[in-house]
């Protein structure tokens, strides 16, 4: 059983976009202000905004589509580690964007989708509220990258080790 | 007897007909400015400045207005950009402090609009402006309200690797209010 064509091209779709808007944040946020810095800032906000309408729709074509089982030969527990572990990456992966675009609201500055979209702003301009909203972000993110790494060990230990499909399934010609 | 108090509150009518705002109230003024950054809207201001200003309703045309705006002042609405536009590519503050207008002629529009023509310099350089303003009587004070856009480049604000007008734009929108009390 392999997962859906759909599936497969939002995961890896999803996969390269993440790791950009990853690469991009954690570079620009300690740059002196310059036009690339507030281009960065634009390109970043602008794949995060894209990303949350991907993870909006994978949700939706998940929910109709049930991904294939897990080896019966997966212990209960790690089945059980496993589907948590996509479920917190699925809460991450709506939770950064969304504290993304309350942050620049409360910092003052509009998400403007490709600049011509203007998406409205939930809170007003606030210091306190702005940083505070940073951490949030900037913390989300790292708590991501860690679950990240299990999520992509996991994939390279069924893989070389437990010799199973899990990684294998989830790639383009499979 | 009759005739001496009709010339008196003819008098007192006349003399408050003729009121004139001259004294600016800098707690209720303000000068902001709204420049765009890819397409995003950012609001800004200029938390000092100074002004003499002579406005009497019944003579618009006579009215005159300076304003001395100390760029070292400003907000841009982020601290990293308050610095930045201190610098040399941007107002360079420490040779250019001061942003001046010099009100010229004034028209008035009717109703209790007025359209001030005048000289504003930034970083040494003047460009003609054309100011609309709209006067409201509040009690005993006036209050002057308007905007009207100029084009930073116009005034070599944003030289260098921020000369291009794709990440800030050209048009920055200068809206003011200013508060004057009559005498």
């Amino acid at each position: 059983m392999s997962y859906t064509k759909t599936a497969k091209a939002l995961h890896w779709l999803m996969a390269a976009l993440l790791f950009g808007l990853l690469g991009i944040g954690f570079y620009m946020h300690d740059l002196p202000l310059s036009p690339e810095k507030l281009q960065l800032y634009s390109w970043h906000k602008w794949a995060g905004v894209t990303a949350f309408l991907l993870v909006a729709f994978r949700l939706f074509w998940r929910l109709a589509h049930r991904p294939p089982a897990l080896p019966a030969s997966m212990p209960k527990r790690m089945q059980f580690a496993a589907h948590a572990g996509h479920l917190l990456l699925y809460v991450l992966m709506i939770a950064i964007p969304l504290s993304g675009w309350l942050m620049s609201s409360a910092k003052g500055f509009q998400t403007v989708y490709f600049g011509v979209l203007p998406i409205p702003d939930m809170l007003d301009k606030n210091k306190e509220i702005g940083d505070l909203l940073a951490l949030v972000h900037k913390s989300l993110n790292l708590l991501f990258v860690a679950v990240l790494a299990g999520h992509i060990g996991a994939a390279l230990k069924h893989h070389f080790i437990d010799k199973d499909d899990i990684l294998t399934r989830m790639l383009p010609k499979h | 007897m009759k005739k001496i108090l009709f010339a008196l509150a003819l008098a007192t009518s006349f003399s408050a007909q003729a009121v004139e705002y001259t004294q600016v109230q800098p707690d209720k003024s303000a000068i902001h400015f709204t420049y765009k950054q890819m397409g995003v809207a950012v609001d800004g201001q200029f938390r000092k400045f100074t002004s003499q200003l002579n406005f009497d309703p019944a003579k618009p045309s006579a009215a005159k207005a300076t304003f001395e705006v100390e760029l070292a002042s400003v907000d841009t609405g982020a601290p990293e950009g308050d610095q930045e536009v201190a610098g040399k590519p941007w107002f360079n503050t420490r040779a250019f402090p001061i942003a001046k207008f010099v009100s010229g002629t004034v028209k008035p529009l009717g109703g209790n609009k007025v359209e001030v023509a005048g000289q504003l310099t930034i970083k040494g350089k003047t460009q003609d402006v054309v100011v609309p303003a709209t006067f409201t009587p509040q009690g005993n004070s006036g209050v002057f309200d308007g905007s009207f856009t100029i084009r930073r480049a116009d005034f070599s604000i944003g030289e260098g690797s921020w000369a291009k007008f794709d990440i800030v734009a050209n048009d920055v929108l200068i809206k003011f209010r200013i508060t004057a009390n009559s005498k």
